[in-house]
């Protein structure tokens, strides 16, 4: 099994750990919305890291509706809620909580793409709200539905934890989580996983559960403790 | 730094350092509200600046002409609004490929195009870009950035204003704190004692036994031109930022005692455009590097007075693309250079090289 030892990995090793994270995705959390692998465009001549070109892009999430923040500023809901509702087979799965917050002409959308960086050799997380009638939403807006914890990191470091930056594949302003620092809490978190035991490194296929474990927290995502679980025997 | 020189750096790094291009700026119509309209402004931008950095000396020229609002600066060239986190010399390397002199901008004082820029509030919108910059740098040459993130707040802020006042010196001696040295400088040094670029070969891998690799931080911008257009003179200007592909990538440089030449790490960058059969140009006689040379404004002439012609033709290309002109600092570089010497001289402060490439397609490329 290929294992992250340093809490970085190679971009095809993001292609593989990518494939793996939305397919347990799929699997746990089969009521929500869905991500996908979006192909980069194919920029002439520059060299890709891969062998096929059809595995340099990012991992994709759209449409998504926060769960509402109770009043200690943490969410009630555990997961990513599904935006569309229309589907009647799916309904069952879904909180009335969040039925009802969308029907709500304010509910505000979040995009969330996972792009590998080549230099920091991890993934990193760029996102961007909007309101219902597609306005973009600032960062003072944005602060309004992040837990407390984020909105008090985001005061103490301000332009070291979300600044706004170019998305590397898309070239137009996304908010961006600062990168620096993800190979070494990838690296205290290898040390905590019992499955990775005998500092073997974290499995790449877990890799991104792991990541975004972490990295959820900051809009206070949690992901479901079985996909935490998962053996490296899948 | 990097050449043990003096506290002044190379004289490569001082013409660097010291690069600046005329401006005239014009205030965009749509906020000329006074008759007659402003004149142009008149400015020196330093290359390795910024352009929203200019704005406290731009604005007295047109701010009795503004209509009433809130001021979101930004730039333009020929209706693209100019990104300005790239530094002012790169902006000017891509977007001009015949040098113009003095450059024509377009300065708007509302209506900040969000959709294409990042914001720009404040000098330290631009200063923490910057530190971002480094810190990436750092972290593509040392495995970390604990040396940016653990820079003291009066370095921290001496470096920065170093690079706003176009100190050299303040940088060097500031920067050196920061550990970020790439590939040691062998080469530079061994150039500098020996001419011969081929007593430096095998020879010395086996001598030393060493076999050194780095990685150096690189943002290529590719900018594509027509097959028909035979002088870059005539070379259309870019619309939209979509006909600009760029990427930061490390480069990684084997020094396994054979040089690794500009020419090599274009070749990982852009393997596409160079065949099997072009590889063999390498060894191309032994071409003198010398440090500083620059000519300025003649980036795009020939390079014949040089004396060395064949980087031009050099490339074969795989699907009839070919690589036109590659411009760092406003220079053409020989692509026979040691990349080590190109990196530690003609860097940006934000410790990346910033590399320019024209490519000539024989059909438009469809993004």
């Amino acid at each position: 099994m290929v294992v992250s030892r340093d809490g970085t990995l190679s971009s095809t090793e993001f292609y593989v750990a990518a494939s793996a994270f939305s397919e347990q995705w799929r699997k746990f959390n089969s009521a929500l919305r869905q991500w996908s692998w979006v192909p980069s465009p194919k920029r002439p001549w520059i060299s890709h890291n891969q062998v096929n070109y059809m595995e340099e892009g990012y991992l994709s999430v759209e449409n998504v509706i926060l769960p509402e923040l109770n009043e200690e500023g943490h969410r009630d809901g555990d997961l990513i809620e599904k935006e569309e509702c229309g589907c009647a087979e799916e309904d069952e799965f879904i909180d009335a909580a969040v039925l009802i917050q969308n029907d709500d002409a304010g509910a505000r959308q979040y995009d969330f793409h996972v792009v590998y960086s080549a230099c920091y050799r991890v993934p990193v997380l760029y996102f961007r709200a909007y309101c219902s009638d597609g306005q973009p939403l600032l960062l003072d807006d944005i602060k309004k539905d992040l837990p407390l914890n984020s909105v008090e990191q985001l005061t103490r470091s301000r332009w070291l934890f979300i600044t706004q930056e170019e998305h590397p594949q898309l070239n137009r302003p996304w908010y961006t989580l600062h990168p620096c620092g993800t190979s070494e809490w990838m690296k205290l978190l290898q040390h905590n996983d019992d499955s990775a035991a005998q500092g073997e490194g974290i499995p790449v296929d877990k890799y991104l559960i792991s990541w975004f474990s972490v990295v959820g927290q900051v809009f206070g995502l949690r992901i479901p403790l079985e996909m935490l679980n998962l053996g490296g025997t899948q | 730094m990097v050449m043990g020189d003096k506290g002044g750096g190379t004289e490569a790094q001082q013409y660097v350092w010291g690069g600046a291009i005329p401006l005239q700026i014009h205030l965009h119509d749509s906020e000329v509200t006074t008759l007659p309209p402003p004149p142009p402004a008149l400015i020196l931008a330093p290359r390795i600046g910024y352009l929203p950095l200019l704005v406290p000396q731009i604005k007295p020229f047109f701010s009795s002409s503004l209509p009433p609002g809130v001021d979101t600066v930004w730039f333009e060239y020929k209706g693209l609004p100019l990104k300005w986190y790239i530094p002012t010399g790169v902006l000017f390397d891509l977007l001009c490929a015949e040098p113009e002199r003095p450059w024509n901008l377009t300065i708007h004082f509302r209506g900040y195009p969000g959709n294409i820029l990042t914001p720009c509030e404040s000098e330290d919108s631009i200063k923490w870009s910057f530190i971002n910059a480094l810190k990436e740098a750092a972290y593509i040459i040392n495995g970390n950035c604990k040396n940016i993130m653990n820079m003291s707040q009066p370095d921290q802020a001496e470096l920065w204003r170093s690079v706003l006042n176009g100190q050299l010196e303040v940088y060097l001696r500031v920067s050196s704190k920061l550990k970020l040295d790439i590939v040691g400088d062998d080469f530079s040094l061994k150039l500098n004692s020996s001419t011969s670029k081929s007593n430096q070969g095998v020879n010395d891998l086996d001598a030393t036994g060493t076999t050194r690799t780095g990685r150096v931080p690189v943002r290529l911008y590719i900018r594509t031109i027509d097959e028909d257009t035979d002088d870059l003179e005539d070379a259309p200007a870019i619309g939209s930022w979509e006909k600009v592909s760029y990427i930061n990538r490390p480069v990684e440089v084997h020094s396994e005692g054979k040089c690794f030449t500009l020419n090599d790490a274009l070749k990982v960058l852009l393997p596409e455009l160079f065949t099997e059969a072009s590889s063999t140009n390498a060894h191309t006689s032994g071409a003198e590097v010398e440090g500083g040379q620059r000519s300025d404004g003649d980036s795009s002439r020939s390079p014949g007075e040089t004396g060395a012609a064949s980087n031009e033709h050099s490339q074969l290309p795989s699907d009839g693309a070919e690589i036109k002109l590659v411009r760092i600092q406003g220079i053409k570089p020989q692509l026979e250079i040691p990349f080590s010497w190109v990196v530690n001289n003609l860097m940006n402060p934000d410790h990346y090289l910033h590399i320019c490439v024209y490519v000539k397609v024989l059909e438009p490329i469809t993004i």
